[in-house]
């Protein structure tokens, strides 16, 4: 099967001068594989973490406690209007050459967090400020008096908001968290310039070996509509499954 | 007896309007959006606190060496200029993008079957592909001279760059106006159609009018948006901003503790332009809704 492919991808080199080594040099694949893998492990790690950042920054910014909202508001302003990229330089570069080294296994100066991790670090914190404000939105569109109707039935602040107030808010703020997480998958193509080795650093690798970039490029195309197709996908069946009938259209 | 805020926060509910009525009696109304978040006070102080982070290693550079600040200062001419460059090409990429993107808009609107499905896909797939791949689709595959009617026209890179800024512009901006223009009631075609107007003057003189206003919000956004990605143009070679703060950090030596100040002032510059642009498009948002 694989032999098969393989055969068929060099033949097409040979025949129609389509050089789409990837698909017949193990070495190539290898490296593409590696790199859609760190690609999935930053979307996924930064989904979850942006994820968490936006439920606990909505939750502070509803909170009593004026110092904590104003540094949520504060974190959300600015992360929401720099560029993402520099935001991944300033991290990367300018706090990580601030902490101190640590000293690895075989004796070499290494530094605390390496750039994968500062990647994912500035990544979540950038698509968190979006998801901050997303779901304070949700929050907020939930009715007074639901909360109020729930707490007349003798539901405690926090049941309240678990039973009632979250699971409504979620199904309406769903429709633009999808779209921020689906623009997170994108933005992580990013840390490409702190030479993270995601699907974008191997395919130039490759391309750059191969000199076969009108190739690659379709790959890389397709490859990214593949994963945004698929996290659509997923986010689209989600919002499906907790559709209530009769709310909303 | 009012029950006791769920939110803490927001003390002025709806009941706070007439006293004494119990909350549950008053009309079910949905609470007005406040306003994302206002510079207040304590962003100042957040703000000098980043710069505060950014100045850290005051006594590390040694005599002869400047203090970050110092450097920033120094400096600053010359990484305002890459940032006016990078303001010029988001504005250029807005330009070109906008227009063809209310061609390929009007394009998914269009009767007839092949156009409509041919500009959905070009659509889809330049909303869906990363900003930065699109950049390096246009850097690597658009040659860098063309010869048009005998003349050579050299496309510089950052000519092609705006190019490639452009490309995610026209499907954002073919998404809005199809978005607008769906949200116009299917009665104004109608009633249009019932006076006679043709399709074309139907939707230039009567639909299109109508959604301008509508479609002015999400535009601004896309504005921010292309404006905070021009500096990826740094990643493919082209000399703005973040290419000039790169090359003053190894003028100035390479000192590790420089790179906060400079990026700092970086996201500052950024922050200064984008930011304005953000509450002004929040304010017209509140002003148009139509609720």
């Amino acid at each position: 099967m694989i032999a098969t492919i393989q055969a068929w991808f060099q033949q097409l080199y040979e025949t129609a001068g389509f050089n789409f080594t990837v698909f017949y040099d193990p070495y190539d694949w290898d490296r593409y594989v590696a790199g859609l893998r760190m690609t999935l492990l930053l979307g996924i790690s930064t989904i979850l973490a942006s994820l968490v950042i936006g439920a606990v920054g909505a939750l502070l910014q509803s909170g009593p406690s004026r110092f904590l909202r104003a540094l949520v508001n504060g974190f959300v302003v600015v992360f929401r209007n720099t560029p993402p990229l520099v935001q991944i330089f300033f991290f990367y570069f300018g706090l990580g050459t601030l902490l101190p080294d640590i000293r690895s296994a075989d004796g070499l100066r290494a530094p605390i967090l390496n750039n994968v991790q500062w990647a994912i670090i500035s990544l979540s914190l950038f698509a968190g400020a979006f998801n901050v404000e997303i779901f304070r939105s949700g929050i907020e569109a939930v009715p007074r008096t639901t909360i109020e109707a729930a707490e007349a039935l003798g539901y405690t602040r926090f049941k309240a908001y678990r039973h009632v107030v979250l699971p409504l808010a979620l199904r309406v703020c769903l429709p633009a968290l999808n779209n921020n997480l689906i623009n997170l998958l994108k933005t992580t193509t990013l840390a490409y310039a702190i030479a993270v080795p995601e699907t974008l650093y191997a395919v130039k690798q490759i391309w750059s070996e191969s000199q076969n970039v009108l190739e690659m490029m379709l790959v890389l195309l397709a490859t990214y509509a593949v994963l945004v197709g698929v996290l659509v996908w997923i986010m689209h069946r989600w919002e499906r499954a907790l559709r209530i009938p009769g709310y909303g259209r | 007896m009012s029950a006791p805020d769920p939110h803490g926060r927001d003390a002025r509910g709806p009941g706070e309007a007439r006293p004494g009525a119990l909350p549950v009696l008053l009309p079910f109304a949905l609470r007005k959006d406040r306003p994302a978040a206002r510079l207040r006070p304590a962003h100042l102080w957040l703000l000098t606190g980043l710069a505060l982070v950014a100045v850290p290693a005051w006594a590390q550079g040694g005599a002869a060496a400047l203090s970050p600040l110092a450097v920033v200062i120094k400096w600053a001419p010359l990484l305002l200029t890459g940032f006016a460059f990078n303001v010029a090409i988001s504005l250029m990429a807005m330009a070109i993008g906008t227009v063809a993107g209310i061609g390929l808009g009007l394009a998914m609107l269009a009767e007839g079957r092949i156009l409509p499905r041919l500009a959905w896909c070009a659509t889809q797939v330049f909303r869906n592909v990363p900003w930065l791949v699109l950049l390096f689709f246009v850097m690597f595959l658009v040659p860098f001279q063309v010869t048009v009617f005998g003349i050579r026209v050299p496309l510089p890179d950052w000519v092609k760059a705006t190019f490639g800024f452009s490309l995610p512009v026209m499907a954002n901006v073919a998404e809005i106006v199809r978005g607008a223009v769906r949200s116009v009631p299917n009665t104004q075609w109608e009633a249009a159609e019932s006076l006679a107007f043709t399709r074309r003057q139907t939707l230039w003189r009567i639909i299109l009018p109508q959604c301008a206003k509508r479609m002015l919000p999400p535009w601004m956004n896309v504005y921010a948006l292309i404006a905070m990605a021009t500096v990826q143009a740094s990643i493919v070679g082209v000399t703005e901003m973040l290419t000039l703060t790169a090359q003053v950090h190894a003028a100035e030596g390479g000192r590790p503790e420089l790179f906060a100040p400079l990026y700092g002032f970086a996201l500052l510059c950024f922050f200064l332009y984008c930011y304005p642009i953000d509450r002004f498009t929040a304010a017209l948002e509140r002003r148009f809704e139509t609720r």
